[in-house]
C-alpha cells in the first residue's frame, strides 16, 4: 500500500484519538469516547502492517499475542481498588517500549557514525532518558501502592548529593552519546534514567502516587512523540503528544484539586518536613488526651436512631477495601428509615474521582453519592457524620488556621455536624503529617480499629439494636 | 532544517494545543479515568515498536524490538479494557438515575 493511504489512515486515527480524549472529558460519553480512541488505535496498528519496509512480521505478531494476553489478563483480574497501580504498571511499560524503540533505533543508525542526524539524535536521547524515568518510576509507583515498597515518603541522608551527582552523571552520558555516538554512553544514560526514575518516585508519600502516576503519564507520552520524531512517524508524534500536554494538564488539576501545588508534591519531601509534623501531631495527642472513644454498640445506637447520616469515605477505607461494608452498613440504616448520604471530597481514595468508582462497585445508589460543594451546605442538619480513614480532606484547620500547612484546602465541613463519628487505625497524622483539631472536638467520638474491622462490628451492633 | 522536521514540528505544537484544550474543563469525578484512557493512548507506542521490530538487521534489534512490540501491547490493551471497567461502574447507575435523561 502506497505511504499517501497509510498516512491519511494515521491522520484519521488521529481524529479518533482527539474526539475519544475529548469524549471522555464528560461523565456521559466517557465510555464511548474510550471506545472511539480504542477504535483509533486499532486503525493505526492495523495500517501499520501495510508499511513497504517492513518485511518480518511472525516476530511483531507473536509481540502482539503475547502483549493482548497479558493486557486482557490483568485488566480482567484487577481488582478496583487495585486499578491505580495497574494503570501504573500500564504506563511503565508504554514509557518502556519507547526507551527500547530509542535504543534499538541507535543501534541501527550508529554504526555510521557520523551519519545519525541532529533531529534523531536528539529524539533518540529523549525518549531513551524520558521512557527509562516513566518506566521505573511507574514500578516504584506500583510498588509503593502494592505495598511492596513502604508507601511513606523515603528519604535518606545526602540525598541532595546524590541527585547533584546523578544529574551530572546523566548530563554527561548524553554529552558523550551524542559527540561519540558510542553505544555504551547511551547504556549509561539508561541505567542512570533507572536510578532518576526510581529516586523521583522513593521520596513521595503514598498519598501523592496519583499525582506522579498522572506526571509520569504525561511523560511517557512525551517519550512516544520523540520517538516519533525518529522514526518519522507521525501518528506516534499526535498520540504521543497529546497525552503529553493533556497528561500535564490533568496532572496540574490533580494538584489543585489536592490543594497541593505539584512542586509541593513532587519536592515537599525533601528535607525533614514530614517527621517534623508527625512529631507536633504526637506531642499534641499525648497532651491534651481530650479525645474520646466509643464503643461499637455506642454508636450504633447513635446511627440507628439518627435521621440523617453522611458517610466521608477516605483513603483509609479504599487501603481496606471495605467499601461493600459501607455499603451493607447503609442499607442497614436506610432499612431503618434514616436518610444516607456519602459525602466525596474530590481528592478522595487513591485518586481523584478513584471513590466514586469504588463505591459504584458496590452498588451504592448514584443519588447518594454527594460532591463536596453539594454536601457541604448540609452538614449543619446532619445528625452523624461517619468518616471512615479520612484525615486531612476533614480538617478544620483548613479552613480556620491560617499558617497550617493545609490552610485553604478545600474540606468537607464535617465539623458542623451534630455528631462526629471518626473511624480511623490511630491517631496519626494524615499525609500533609498535620494534626486534626476534629478529633479534639468534643462532640467527636473516635473508633479506633482497620475501617473493614469497625464497619463490620457496627454492623452486628446496628442489627442488634 | 529540512522540510519533513519542519512539517513535524508543526504537527507536535499543534497538537499540544488541542491536547491542553480538549481537557480544559473535565469533572474531578473524571480524572481518573481520563488519566487511564490518555494512558491508553500513549500506547501507540507500539507503531514505532512494530517498525523497530518489522526492520530490524541484528538479533539486538529485533530483541529490543520484541520486547517493544509486548510492552507497547500491554499498554493499549490492558489501558482501554480497564477504562472500560472503570467507566462501566459510571454507567450501570443509570437505572437509578433519577433526572430523567437516562445518563448517569
Amino acid at each position: 500500500m502506497s505511504r499517501t493511504w497509510i498516512d491519511l489512515a494515521y491522520l484519521f486515527a488521529a481524529i479518533c484519538l482527539i474526539l475519544g480524549i475529548k469524549r471522555l472529558s464528560h461523565p456521559r460519553t466517557a465510555r464511548s469516547g474510550n471506545w472511539i480512541a480504542a477504535v483509533g488505535m486499532a486503525i493505526a496498528v492495523g495500517f501499520t502492517f501495510a508499511i513497504e519496509e517492513i518485511d518480518t512480521y511472525w516476530l511483531m505478531l507473536a509481540g502482539i499475542l503475547v502483549g493482548s494476553i497479558v493486557g486482557v489478563v490483568s485488566a480482567r483480574m484487577v481488582r478496583m481498588t487495585a486499578i491505580p497501580q495497574m494503570v501504573a504498571l500500564f504506563n511503565g511499560v508504554g514509557g518502556g517500549a519507547a526507551a527500547l524503540i530509542a535504543a534499538a533505533e541507535f543501534h541501527r543508525l550508529a554504526p555510521e557514525a557520523g551519519q545519525l542526524a541532529g533531529d534523531h539524535l536528539v529524539g533518540i536521547l529523549f525518549s531513551a532518558l524520558v521512557g527509562s524515568v516513566s518506566f521505573w518510576g511507574s514500578l516504584v509507583a506500583f510498588g509503593k501502592l502494592q505495598d511492596f515498597v513502604p508507601g511513606r515518603p523515603i528519604v535518606f541522608a545526602a540525598q541532595n548529593l546524590i541527585n547533584a551527582v546523578l544529574g551530572l552523571t546523566l548530563l554527561g552520558a548524553i554529552v558523550l552519546t551524542a559527540i561519540t555516538e558510542q553505544g555504551v554512553w547511551l547504556a549509561v544514560l539508561m541505567v542512570g534514567a533507572l536510578a532518576l526514575g526510581v529516586l523521583f518516585v522513593l521520596p513521595i508519600g503514598g498519598a501523592d502516587m496519583p499525582v506522579v502516576i498522572s506526571l509520569l503519564n504525561a511523560f511517557t507520552g512525551l517519550a512516544a512523540a520523540s520517538a516519533g520524531f525518529v522514526l518519522d512517524n507521525t501518528a506516534l508524534i499526535i498520540g504521543g503528544t497529546l497525552v503529553g500536554a493533556s497528561g500535564t494538564l490533568l496532572t496540574i488539576k490533580m494538584g489543585q484539586a489536592m490543594g497541593r501545588p505539584l512542586r509541593q508534591t513532587l519536592f515537599g519531601a525533601f528535607g525533614a518536613a514530614p517527621e517534623a509534623g508527625a512529631v507536633t501531631a504526637m506531642a499534641a495527642a499525648d497532651g491534651d488526651g481530650s479525645v474520646r472513644t466509643a464503643s461499637a454498640d455506642d454508636i450504633a445506637f447513635m446511627l440507628a436512631y439518627a435521621r440523617r447520616v453522611v458517610f466521608v469515605p477516605g483513603y483509609g477505607l479504599a487501603v481496606a477495601q471495605a467499601q461493600h461494608d459501607v455499603r451493607n452498613l447503609g442499607e442497614l440504616l436506610e432499612g431503618k428509615g434514616v436518610d444516607v448520604r456519602y459525602a466525596i471530597h474530590p481528592v478522595a481514595g487513591r485518586m481523584p474521582g478513584h471513590m466514586n468508582v469504588l463505591l459504584a462497585e458496590a452498588n451504592v445508589p448514584y443519588d447518594e453519592l454527594f460532591e463536596m460543594e453539594q454536601i457541604n451546605p448540609e452538614f449543619p442538619q446532619t445528625d452523624v457524620v461517619v468518616v471512615v480513614g479520612a484525615n486531612d480532606v476533614v480538617n478544620p484547620a483548613a479552613r480556620n488556621q491560617p499558617g497550617n500547612p493545609i490552610y485553604g484546602m478545600p474540606i468537607l465541613d464535617v465539623d458542623k455536624a451534630h455528631n462526629v463519628v471518626v473511624i480511623k487505625r490511630s491517631l496519626s497524622p494524615g499525609f500533609a503529617g498535620v494534626d486534626n483539631p476534629l478529633f479534639y472536638d468534643p462532640k467527636t467520638v473516635m473508633l479506633f480499629d482497620d475501617a473493614k474491622a469497625a464497619l463490620g462490628k457496627l454492623i452486628g451492633s446496628v442489627k442488634a439494636v | 532544517m529540512n522540510a519533513q522536521l519542519v512539517a513535524e514540528l508543526t504537527v507536535f505544537a499543534l497538537a499540544v494545543f488541542v491536547g491542553f484544550e480538549l481537557i480544559s474543563k473535565v469533572p474531578t469525578m473524571l480524572h481518573t479515568p481520563l488519566m487511564s484512557g490518555t494512558n491508553a493512548i500513549h500506547g501507540i507506542v507500539l507503531i514505532g515498536a512494530m517498525l523497530i521490530v518489522g526492520t530490524a538487521d541484528s538479533n539486538l534489534e529485533k530483541a529490543l524490538g520484541f520486547v517493544a512490540v509486548v510492552f507497547g501491547t500491554i499498554n493499549i490493551v490492558g489501558g482501554f479494557l480497564v477504562t472500560d471497567r472503570m467507566l462501566e461502574m459510571f454507567k450501570q447507575r443509570q437505572p437509578e438515575d433519577g433526572d430523567g435523561d437516562g445518563e448517569p
